[in-house]
């Protein structure tokens, strides 16, 4: 991925697992979100693949990801901030549940949006937050903002979810608990990419990690290989011989 | 309920002949600029929307002067027609957002609307179409309606609008509704949960454009005489004033404008004899509203409607406030 003259993702390759969930990191620039971008159909690569399934996605429109059942979730607290916690999973349920002006002046509709409210409501109370569903979502704490975030997700239905820094701005109580909910994920069948700093989260959750640095692929591995990589605590700390 | 349904069939009576004309046009200007809203939703503000009225007005006077079409029909084909149209002009503008969407409208509004001049046949040029056929009159029997009375033509329009107006409001409130707004509010996240982005502006573009078209071709066959002036930017200005004014966010904001400005506008400045100077009596009147009510007149309602919640007379003694 260049823009312009500036290469910021070159010749990364790494693979994802179905059903793991599996970490990116690396240093502040390494490209990480870019990287996300490019898959979530938000950037066009401008080289390479993105292989869902045996069908390249690359260049695809957000939405057609979406619709291929890649889901993905934003950086700090990008929501509905105007509308009710309710009504942004309701934007979630989007491709399930196909609104369609015919059916709204019929009155039909009313089935489906019953239908829409239960699975937006089962999404909200897998994050906890069934009881805030008529508050405003900009009313929310940060914390449950970005709970609503990876709820409005989930009523998707997705088969792997994109979390962009899901972690950012909880406390440790809250990661705590965010990181069980994401092994119930997993263990639901849902796959799990996430871009994370908070290396506490990423070492205790992910199956496979992957390491970049400066838009090239470092190292990839389980925990305990990453903690221990050279390459990786050069890239975190700077030159071998501070470390050594 | 009721009261508004009979204050609506009794209000002509009260009326002037020329408030009686008045009163059409408000229903007509009603249906425009909550069609204008539905537009709006999507977070796009348009400057072309009343060269779109004009042409459902054109599409509908030119089938029935030249092809002869019953005038309901063509009426109907008015609001197609600016539906297609609007659909066309979809493809260059939504390749652009905000205000360059609004400049992008304008400019193509334009363009049609100097085609219209430019063409005498069929459009008329700047003299425009005349005589265009009015509603046929209805004779059944002992009744007699004659659509050149304006409290006729008044119920027709109203009845129309109001089941206009019940459509758009059903939308509204549908999950399509709700895509639109959040389509507004975040089109990004909207987009990463599915929704084709695009498709819902087009859609709700095209939806708004033939509520347009409709309510054009209802002036046209009122006031009998449309040149490309009568859809200028001047009257664009009005809608988008009644529209700021009123307030966006809710249903009624944009009619309560519209009702609120009209009245002020017809009955006030030009009893008052200011005739000359509307434009600039508009004009100062949007400035003052937007500084110091910038959510619009609906603003009043809301914070009434919640004191009127917030603190229901007590039980025992409810009438005591009350003269």
């Amino acid at each position: 991925m260049r823009f312009g003259g500036l290469t910021a993702v070159d010749k990364l390759n790494f693979n994802v697992q179905k059903g793991t969930i599996h970490g990116l990191i690396g240093p502040n620039g390494a490209g990480k979100t870019t990287t996300f971008n490019m898959i979530s159909g938000f950037y066009r690569p401008t080289e390479g693949e993105i292989v869902l399934r045996d069908e390249s996605i690359a260049g695809l429109q957000m939405h057609e990801v979406a619709h291929r059942g890649v889901v993905r979730t934003f950086q700090h607290s990008t929501l509905f901030a105007e509308m009710s916690v309710l009504e942004n999973v309701l934007v979630g349920t989007h491709m399930e549940f196909r609104p369609s002006i015919w059916s709204a002046l019929s009155g039909r509709d009313a089935q489906q949006r019953r239908g829409a409210e239960a699975k937006a409501q089962e999404a909200l109370d897998f994050f906890g937050l069934l009881g805030f569903q008529h508050n405003l979502a900009g009313d929310l704490p940060h914390g449950h903002q970005r709970a609503l975030g990876m709820a409005v997700a989930l009523a998707c239905r997705p088969d792997i979810m994109l979390l962009d820094e899901p972690f950012t701005g909880m406390n440790p109580e809250e990661t705590k608990h965010m990181m069980k909910l994401m092994g119930r994920l997993r263990d639901s069948g849902v796959t799990v990419l996430l871009v994370e700093h908070d290396m506490f989260a990423i070492m205790g959750l992910c199956d496979t990690i992957t390491c970049m640095s400066f838009g090239k692929f470092l190292a990839e591995g389980g925990p305990k290989e990453i903690r221990n990589h050279p390459d990786v605590i050069q890239a975190y700390l700077g030159g071998a011989r501070h470390v050594a | 309920m009721i009261l508004i349904a009979v204050a609506l069939v009794v209000l002509p009576h009260g009326l002037s002949f020329s408030q009686q004309e008045i009163l059409v046009y408000l229903v007509i200007n009603i249906l425009l600029v909550v069609s204008y809203r539905l537009m709006t939703l999507t977070g796009e503000w348009s400057l072309g929307h009343v060269v779109i009225m004009g042409v459902g007005a054109y599409t509908s006077a030119l089938l029935t002067k030249r092809l002869g079409f019953y005038v309901p029909v063509s009426m109907i084909m008015g609001a197609l027609m600016a539906a297609f149209v609007a659909f066309l002009l979809s493809f260059p503008l939504f390749r652009m957002k905000g205000f360059y969407f609004l400049i992008g409208s304008f400019a193509s509004a334009e363009i049609i609307r100097l085609l219209w001049k430019r063409f005498r046949e069929p459009f008329g040029g700047p003299k425009g179409l005349k005589r265009i056929d009015g509603l046929p009159n209805i004779d059944i029997g002992p009744i007699h309606i004659d659509f050149f009375e304006p409290t006729a033509y008044y119920y027709f329009a109203l009845i129309v609008v109001l089941v206009c107006l019940w459509v758009l409001w059903r939308i509204e409130k549908s999950l399509v509704g709700l895509t639109f707004h959040a389509v507004h509010w975040q089109d990004k996240l909207a987009q990463a949960s599915g929704v084709d982005v695009r498709r819902y502006r087009t859609l709700a573009f095209v939806l708004a454009s033939g509520f347009a078209g409709l309510s054009g071709a209802l002036l046209a066959h009122y006031i009998g005489t449309i040149n490309p002036n009568s859809f200028d930017v001047e009257v664009m200005v009005f809608v988008l004033t009644w529209a700021i004014v009123g307030g966006t966010s809710t249903f009624y904001g944009p009619i309560l404008g519209c009702i609120v400005l009209t009245i002020l506008n017809e009955i006030v400045l030009r009893e008052l004899g200011f005739e000359q100077m509307r434009p600039l009596i508009y004009g100062a009147i949007m400035i003052v509203s937007i500084l110091f009510m910038p959510d619009g007149l609906e603003s009043l309602v809301k914070r009434a409607l919640a004191r009127w919640k917030s603190a229901p007379p007590p039980p025992n003694q409810p009438e005591e406030a009350k003269p």
